[in-house]
């Protein structure tokens, strides 16, 4: 049981917020103001969405992990905590990047970032049938997502969804490299209009997957564009929480794309090129 | 901990880099990452940081007895230990092969290039001698730790002071730092230690590996050598075969590189000494910045950025278009994008073969398959303009697609049956036959 020293939910939302803080939820209107309302708690507003970072006690929301504390209106409004985490933990429904460390009979050991490795059945592939097995080797790179995943299990993976459908997941293809990067720098890259993604697109085309469990597979058409594009994503990740705005990023990112390529395409020392960013991202 | 194993992919790519001749982080072949040295408030203590892998030295003394075989010499204790916190790889308390290796390393480039004079080190022949202990710790582990941890040694060496003592007759004195200063150790020459990783039996070489390269590299060539080129030790580990003049070359670029080095030494060591002598502050807290953790520490330099976007923009025009014929791997199949190799092996051989074996409705979808593929190269063929490319490593002469002819969809599984299976089991058959003859 928490003492008092709570605040409400709304006047934290943009501050950082540290672990053992209690927030207090609004308290809405009676919808039915004849009702009587057995328990001291505020009736809890409908489809409230406790994010990661947060749980709920009886006062209200308990925060767990640091960082800060965003809120989104939408859908009945969401609130969770923006934190810095670069080891995963898997969880239900996230799609991750996992690479195969053995095969045992029916199952694929994968790797995925987190405490245990994944199990992979060779049947949770599209297609599959026990005489057509997929062509999986150790040290391939698997995309898949979690159906099972708790602390008590070993977590399970798959790669079809509840359709039977593969929908872009399965073996990742041979070329290309596999980089790691914080889990916040993922969700930045996975949000609908993430500029950074737009500017990249433009330079020259490439393939990416993004894991949730912080790995990224990239493939362009030379070795040279290939490294260019896994530096400009390491340095952005360094940069993103340095940036109060997000309109600070859009002129930054353009330059440091063009600055990557010209010092990298054009011969000169390659060493130059880290200094560039550097020079760009000091604001 | 497990650590997390290397995919095939990441090190295929690496070694492609690797005979381009590029590195993950844009250093040419023979660069080396930035080394930084900072040192703590109490003497002997440093950190040193070459690119992200950073380690902790610390130097102490004590007075006890000499060993008997040598008794007017002092004692040097080098000690090199790995914990969790550097790698999720290396579990604490257990003896691993790596740390037993960088240990005797490190003691054969300090204590057997005989770098300090033990000799000065004797207090009392055969009585008191002074102990000199060094611990290397490793705080982070981005590669090439022996480089490293052989800097921070010597560093951590030259930086320290002992307490000074006198001797009357048999009355030994050790004075307190208060009393009178300490005394620096008595350093013959400055050993460091550069390494070399081989790749393709030998064929490239890159100087200060770091992680990634460590886990693809063939072999390892461990120069130590001081500013007088004069070679301390060589390591050579991973059973890769070297040729004399790799080794010759290897030597001269350690010339270089430790001279470099020793020179960066040197001034740090001045630096240090000139503000503690000027009164200022000094110790960790002073010379490593503060990290918030909103504020990610990365090397800063000055850059010309003069005409930087009209050379972008030249290089962005000059550089070939996407080439518009599109690339196709299987023929009958429509992709989008470059896409990645049918992984599943030859998935219509398998079908036609499992066609013929049993019977039923796995013909129908085999047809209606074949159907559609006809159907889709007829389509692409009027769309695109120029003429896919078609890369295919069938092992057949001639694909033979049959046509199935219109038929209601239930039923057509027995008439065709009896229409095309002879035809088609012979087509198998002589498919078998042309495999059998590879």
């Amino acid at each position: 049981m928490v003492g008092g020293g709570g605040v409400a939910v709304e006047e934290c939302v943009g501050q950082v917020v540290l672990p053992g803080d209690v927030l207090f939820l609004p308290t809405h209107p009676d919808e039915d103001g004849e009702r009587l309302r057995l328990g001291a708690s505020p009736a809890p507003p409908t489809k409230l969405l406790c994010g990661p970072g947060l749980r709920r006690c009886d006062a209200g929301l308990l925060v767990t992990k640091c960082g800060l504390l965003r809120h989104r209106q939408a859908a009945g409004g969401a609130y969770w905590v923006d934190s810095q985490q670069k080891r995963y933990v898997p969880i239900k429904g996230d799609h991750a990047i996992g690479i195969v460390t053995a095969k045992a009979g029916d199952v694929f050991k994968l790797d995925v970032g987190g405490s245990e490795q994944a199990s992979l059945s060779y049947l949770a592939f599209e297609g599959a049938t026990k005489r057509n097995r997929p062509n999986v080797q150790v040290g391939d790179l698997i995309y898949g997502q979690f159906v099972v995943a708790n602390k008590d299990m070993e977590p399970e993976m798959v790669c079809i969804d509840s359709s039977g459908r593969s929908s872009g997941m399965g073996i990742i293809g041979q070329d290309g490299f596999l980089f790691k990067v914080s889990l916040g720098l993922i969700r930045k890259l996975l949000a609908p209009k993430s500029e950074i993604i737009q500017e990249l697109s433009q330079l020259y085309p490439f393939e990416m997957v993004l894991g949730m469990n912080g790995r990224i597979w990239v493939k362009a058409r030379t070795v040279q564009q290939t490294l260019i594009i896994v530096n400009i994503l390491e340095a952005y990740g360094e940069t993103v929480f340095k940036a109060s705005s997000s309109c600070e990023l859009t002129g930054v990112t353009t330059r440091i794309c063009k600055k990557n390529v010209a010092k990298m395409t054009s011969g000169c020392e390659q060493n130059v090129w880290r200094k560039c960013l550097k020079a760009n991202t000091h604001f | 901990m497990k650590p997390s194993p290397i995919s095939n992919c990441e090190r295929r790519f690496l070694l492609r880099a690797i005979e381009e001749g590029k590195r993950l982080d844009g250093r040419q072949c023979y660069d080396y990452r930035n080394v930084s040295i900072s040192f703590g408030t109490e003497y002997g203590c440093c950190i040193v940081e070459l690119g992200k892998t950073r380690v902790l030295a610390q130097v102490s003394c004590e007075l006890v007895p000499p060993k008997p075989s040598r008794p007017t010499e002092g004692i040097l204790f080098v000690n090199l230990e790995l914990s969790p916190m550097a790698a999720p790889g290396l579990e604490p308390g257990r003896q691993s092969d790596l740390l037993v290796k960088l240990n005797r390393q490190i003691e054969r480039c300090l204590r057997n290039s005989r770098c300090i004079d033990t000799e000065s080190l004797c207090v009392v022949a055969g009585e008191k001698v002074w102990q000199i202990r060094l611990d290397i710790h490793l705080l982070n582990h981005d590669g090439n730790i022996i480089d490293a941890a052989s800097v921070a040694g010597i560093v951590a060496l030259c930086h320290f002071r002992r307490p000074d003592v006198s001797v009357q007759g048999e009355e030994v004195t050790v004075y307190t730092p208060e009393e009178r200063d300490p005394v620096p150790l008595s350093i013959h020459h400055m050993p460091i230690c550069v390494s070399f990783a081989f790749f393709q039996q030998g064929t490239y070489l890159l100087v200060d590996p770091s992680e990634r390269e460590e886990r693809v590299m063939d072999g390892l060539l461990v120069i130590a050598m001081n500013k007088h080129q004069e070679i301390c030790t060589i390591d050579s580990s991973g059973g890769i075969v070297l040729v004399k003049n790799q080794v010759l070359r290897c030597s001269k670029i350690t010339a270089v590189k430790v001279a470099e080095i020793t020179e960066l030494i040197q001034k740090a060591l001045e630096n240090d000494q000139k503000v503690r002598k000027e009164g200022g502050k000094f110790g960790f807290a002073e010379s490593i910045p503060n990290q918030k953790i909103t504020a990610f520490k990365m090397e800063s330099a000055a850059v010309d950025t003069n005409n930087v976007e009209e050379q972008a923009e030249e290089i962005i025009t000059k550089a070939d278009p996407p080439s518009e014929v599109p690339v196709l791997y299987t023929p009958g199949t429509a992709q989008i994008g470059e896409g990645i190799e049918n992984s599943w092996g030859d998935f219509e051989e398998l079908e036609k073969e499992e066609a013929a074996e049993e019977e039923g409705e796995d013909d129908a979808t085999a047809f209606e398959c074949q159907k559609m593929e006809i159907e889709d190269t007829n389509m692409m063929e009027e769309t695109k303009t120029d003429e896919p490319i078609l890369l295919s490593d069938s092992e057949e002469e001639e694909v033979v697609i049959l046509q199935p002819q219109e038929l209601p969809k239930k039923t057509r599984a027995q008439t065709n049956l009896k229409q095309g299976s002879t035809s088609k089991k012979a087509f198998i058959k002589r498919r078998k036959k042309k495999r059998a003859a590879h």
